[in-house]
């Protein structure tokens, strides 16, 4: 019917901004839960264990949308809490992907070597201490390649925002539908800034991690042309694709 | 907060309903996933630029890219160009599509951990090249990716209720067209959230185990 005008334009873009400030919400959201979730995953004390897991299995095991459901129409009806959309739709992408992100922060600590707390302990530095200039300085590094892939993830979720009614770039996208009737250009179109956000978020953490390794004299590992994800083989698994031997299957 | 326990019982019918589709739109969608998954990653080993390029480009776009805008694609863009599905299908291709790049990368790490001397013993026995997929490679690269497979498998469960956006009735879709009849949001959200988490622990749990028991 017709083209996507200049203000048509303007709407989309100001999409861009709310997922991008949507995204850096949740994101910084997520981070503070996945390092307190995860870190209480390994407590000493088995209570603060058990109600770590509780939350990581609860939230892991929930739809991310259902939670957003949940946050803007349970939680005011039952509760009477009534929060902004744009902060109710942070709470729900923060807790669901700080979930997720606990069980990376638990396996970074974990992978950091026994020597290296006994060495804290023997030079009597408080655990606080041991976490703080230890631990985290060696587990971060190793960290950053998964956590790269949750952000992406997590970018993607924010267009679920839109189905709430925030004015996201998939929002936008619907307006602009309705106005030009058409709906290949403009899919096509937010497509490709989706595409280009999550490109410019691997390239930051591809920065991130180059600088996090330095830091520890190791160079980053080889990735695709588009600086992503190699798949998430458990670590098992690709401990047997070296060792295994022709016809080693026991 | 009150909680109707009536409400929760007059909900039942359509939830076991929207669960059935649920199911449905997981299973096709998973079966679309694992074929073109393997299609994909096959195609990225080809010999062939002009092969290896595009289906690269292809599966890193769709990955990085929200399944709920492709949603959208497919449902309002395809019938523009002149082919109609229905919201089902439109979904189970969605999905299918969207989790077939994961599959890929899956199934892309478990052929790299076919060690060398698998395809140098299938050449030295002259074996064609559909023998040395079908009987030596992926017999053992699929093998080992089960379990990674599963855990998609659980993380496209999470996903279904988006289909409700283009007019699936899954479990999410039920739940909203009884609450804008009843007003009785709290109970039929709250029933999904844990009907979610009932199916999704113990599949979880199956996966390590699988895992313990294939990965070896």
């Amino acid at each position: 019917m017709s083209e996507i005008t200049w203000g048509l334009w303007e709407i989309l873009l100001k999409g861009v901004w709310i997922t991008v400030q949507l995204t850096v919400f949740s994101a910084a959201l997520a981070a503070v839960v996945a390092l307190v979730v995860g870190l209480a995953r390994s407590h000493r004390l088995w209570i603060v264990r058990f109600i770590s897991g509780a939350y990581f299995e609860i939230f892991r095991g929930t739809s991310a949308l259902i939670l957003m459901f949940w946050i803007f129409f349970v939680l005011p009806l039952g509760f009477g809490w009534q929060l902004v959309p744009l902060w109710a739709a942070t709470l729900a992408l923060g807790l669901t992907y700080g979930a997720y992100g606990s069980e990376v922060v638990r396996g970074a600590v974990q992978a950091v070597s026994p020597a290296q707390r006994e060495a804290g302990i023997a030079l009597s530095f408080t655990p606080a201490q041991q976490l703080r200039k230890i631990i985290l300085p060696q587990a971060w590094p190793e960290m950053i390649p998964p956590f790269n892939n949750l952000l992406i993830e997590l970018l993607k979720g924010t267009a679920l925002v839109s189905i709430m009614g925030v004015a996201d770039i998939a929002f936008g996208a619907s307006l602009v539908r309705n106005a030009t009737g058409q709906s290949a250009p403009v899919y096509t179109v937010i497509l490709l800034m989706y595409f280009v956000l999550a490109f410019v978020l691997t390239r930051g953490m591809r920065v991130l991690e180059r600088q996090a390794k330095a830091g520890l004299g190791q160079r980053p590992e080889k990735k695709s042309w588009w600086g992503g994800r190699k798949a998430e083989v458990p670590q098992q698994q690709r401990r047997d694709a070296v060792t295994a031997t022709a016809g080693g299957e026991r | 907060m009150q909680w109707n326990w009536s409400a929760v019982g007059d909900f039942m019918p359509m939830f076991w309903d929207g669960l059935l589709v649920t199911i449905q739109a997981l299973v096709l969608g998973a079966l679309l996933a694992f074929a073109l998954g393997l299609v994909w990653a096959m195609a990225q080993r080809s010999g062939l630029a002009v092969v290896r390029w595009p289906v690269n480009v292809l599966t890193e776009f769709v990955r990085n890219t929200p399944l709920l805008v492709q949603l959208f694609f497919l449902y309002y863009v395809l019938p523009e160009w002149g082919i109609t599905l229905s919201a089902m299908v439109t979904g189970v291709v969605g999905l299918g599509l969207h989790y077939s790049t994961y599959t890929a990368e899956v199934y892309r790490a478990g052929i790299d951990g076919v060690p060398a001397g698998q395809w140098e013993a299938a050449k030295a026995l002259n074996l064609p090249r559909s023998r040395t997929w079908g009987a030596v490679i992926l017999p053992q690269a699929i093998r080992r990716v089960v379990p990674a497979l599963g855990n998609y498998v659980i993380a496209m469960l999470k996903d279904t209720p988006m289909l409700f956006v283009i007019g699936v009735l899954e479990m999410l879709g039920e739940a909203r067209q009884f609450a804008s009849q009843t007003f009785l949001t709290v109970e039929v959200f709250t029933l999904v959230g844990v009907a979610f988490i009932v199916i999704s622990y113990p599949a979880s749990l199956l996966m390590r185990a699988l895992e313990r028991r294939l990965v070896r």
